[in-house]
């Protein structure tokens, strides 16, 4: 090699941006996007509604609920259930809104042709999907903590209004709750943003996504387990169904929730399990991909 | 070197981090290395290069060679794999086979060092040209100073807090060119650069073109536009259907120009052109000689005719564009039989 070739080969590391940087990157894309907003603020916002204040209408108006006493409603409003309250939307409409914003995330980089322009940067390919993937961890972290923190608030107001008693979960209960939460979100996520990847586009990949979530698994649940074994067994490996039994868990066994989708068709264990699984699988997957292909 | 350089505008030093790189043709790039047509100083090799999918071959073993410190056009007509090519040189399609080593290492290995724009700019429309290129400098690990700078480049600073989905079309393009320039590259790919531009926006595309080369980069440049090609370009390659067809300068690819007669008597005169330059350098179009010459032999050719008794009555130097040769080239490709394949020409400069 020549002295002038000599400089201008590469010294042997790449000199792309850092993974602390590209993380950067990703929450600065995240924080701009309406979409985000959209679809991170419905979750809470929804949860609010449909966890608190139409059961407290309710109760206020003298309401009752499936044959329970108004007092009933009230009680469920209150602080103890903080964390059944801050998740319960989690396992379905929850679930939902957050694979589509993981389908989003990595659909749109293609059907913008974004994707090879971030390459173009430097960076190897597993790098970025462990920055967006990343950026994504803590975006929906910061949802189930505002989820949380909403709930209290929300909790605290009631009960201060009904001079009702604010027996606060411990810390504990509230790490699990918010543990348990994230690896469901996350989880979620991970299955948007393979789907996205898969598909190369947002509208194909948010369809099916969907589909799965709100359609496929309730049949699934309450139309073909009831009548076959095999789907009696196959239900506990999916995915919307382990979301359901890990909330069920965190909220306690004593009070059930009333939300779709909150049932302890397994024990808490083994869904939290299951769900790291499909975790797993889903950023495995779209890795390899992501690896594999060709962009075109 | 070509003396359009020496026409380049003055160093725009805002695409420098580390100051302003030495103009090609200056003492201090002399010193620094060889130019750009020294052979032993290939900043792109590809060396067979061939991508198939499926039984369709887009790319076929093409090989070719950019050299430091030019403007290389990369010229063919639509779907010849001009774009899949540069996009192998980049580490975003593999090869099927062969290989291509861009700025010494592997094509991919290197491309911290490449400022690309690839089949149009792929940019966020929900974010602003400025933050757009945040992100970008933080992909590509530069300071944030570099997007302030590269705004300024291409004349966008002024409309740098607007979405990009709100800009024009050369907008658009312009923030594309200034993303390939975040990481102040040694070896700038641009493809399609002026697609959707005005004249205007063709005119500073070509400027901004200059500029780069004169601060020491190596510009690969694929576009339709042809009178821009030559232009801008110190040597083109062109394909067809993936296969090179002619790699050289655009003096060598243009050939001899054109020179026409109108003399009489004709027959005389062919015999006296003939004679002087070769019967393969002498035709008859529409009751004029056309004779194949350089504009140096025009007046050893008035001199032959006129000795020779013929009347000379017109007599001017045709120049052949890029386009001529070009569409000569690929129609030669589409209309020949398939088999055998054109034989790839290079028409090297110097000492090769």
């Amino acid at each position: 090699m020549s002295a002038t070739a000599a400089s201008l080969a590469l010294p042997a590391g790449r000199t792309s941006g850092s993974l602390p940087a590209i993380v950067g990157a990703e929450l600065l894309k995240l924080a701009r996007r309406p979409a985000t907003w959209v679809l991170l603020g419905l979750w809470p916002a929804l949860q609010l509604v449909f966890s608190l204040v139409i059961p407290y209408v309710s109760y206020s108006r003298g309401s009752s609920y499936e044959g329970s006493p108004p007092e009933a409603l009230l009680a469920s409003t209150l602080p103890d259930r903080l964390v059944a309250n801050a998740l319960s939307g989690l396992p379905l409409f929850g679930g939902a809104l957050l694979l589509t914003l993981g389908a989003l995330l990595a659909g749109s980089e293609y059907g913008w042709g974004t994707l090879k322009t971030l390459l173009a940067q430097g960076p190897r390919r597993t790098t970025v999907l462990a920055g967006q993937l990343l950026a994504l961890v803590t975006v929906l972290a910061g949802t189930v903590a505002v989820s949380l923190a909403l709930t209290a608030g929300v909790s605290a107001l009631i009960a201060g209004a009904e001079s009702a008693p604010a027996d606060w979960p411990g810390a504990a209960e509230i790490a699990r709750g918010f543990g348990g939460g994230l690896l469901v979100a996350t989880t979620w996520g991970a299955m948007g943003v393979l789907l996205g990847t898969a598909l190369r586009g947002t509208a194909l990949a948010i369809g099916l996504g969907l589909v799965w979530v709100l359609a496929v698994e309730s049949l699934v649940v309450n139309v073909a387990a009831p009548l076959l074994d095999v789907f009696e067994t196959a239900q506990q490996a999916l995915p919307g169904v382990n979301a359901g039994s890990l909330v069920a868990a965190l909220a306690g066994s004593d009070t059930p929730v009333r939300t779709p989708g909150v049932v302890a068709v397994v024990d808490g264990g083994q869904a939290a399990w299951v769900l790291g699984a499909f975790l797993a699988a889903a950023v495995a997957l779209t890795a390899l991909l992501l690896n594999r292909r060709d962009l075109t | 070197m070509r003396h359009r350089r020496g026409q380049s505008p003055a160093m725009h030093t805002a695409t420098g981090t580390a100051g302003p790189r030495p103009a090609p043709g200056s003492s201090s790039a002399r010193a620094a290395g060889p130019g750009p047509h020294d052979d032993g100083d290939p900043v792109v090799t590809t060396d067979r290069l061939t991508k198939r999918y499926g039984s369709r071959t887009v790319v076929d073993a093409l090989s070719l060679q950019v050299r430091r410190g030019e403007v290389f056009g990369f010229l063919g007509p639509n779907g010849a794999g001009k774009t899949t090519t540069l996009r192998m040189l980049l580490g975003l399609v593999r090869p099927t086979s062969g290989s291509a080593t861009v700025l010494g290492r592997p094509a991919g290995a290197s491309v911290a060092q490449v400022g690309a724009l690839v089949e149009g700019p792929g940019l966020y429309p929900y974010l602003s040209g400025r933050d757009n290129l945040r992100v970008l400098a933080r992909y590509a690990g530069v300071g944030a100073d570099r997007v302030a700078a590269v705004l300024d480049t291409v004349a966008l600073t002024d409309r740098a807090g607007d979405r990009f989905g709100t800009y024009s079309l050369g907008m658009k393009q312009r923030l594309g060119i200034a993303a390939a320039l975040l990481k102040d590259p040694a070896l700038v790919v641009l493809d399609e650069p002026t697609n959707g531009l005005d004249p205007a926006g063709i005119t500073e595309v070509r400027t901004l073109l200059r500029r780069l080369v004169a601060e020491g980069r190596t510009v690969v440049l694929s576009s339709h536009l042809l009178g821009e090609v030559e232009q801008i370009c110190d040597r083109v390659a062109v394909v067809a259907s993936g296969r090179l067809l002619v790699e050289s300068s655009v003096e060598e690819l243009r050939g001899l120009g054109r020179l026409v007669v109108d003399a009489r008597p004709l027959d005389t005169a062919v015999a006296v052109a003939g004679r002087l330059l070769g019967p393969d350098r002498v035709s008859v179009v529409d009751g004029a000689l056309h004779l194949q010459a350089a504009p140096e032999e025009t007046a050893a050719v008035n001199r032959a005719l006129v000795t020779a008794d013929v009347d000379v009555t017109g007599l001017r130097q045709e120049a052949r564009t890029l386009e001529e040769v070009f569409l000569q080239l690929t129609d030669v490709d589409e209309a020949g039989p398939p088999e055998p394949a054109p034989r790839p020409r290079r028409l090297r400069r110097g000492t090769r």
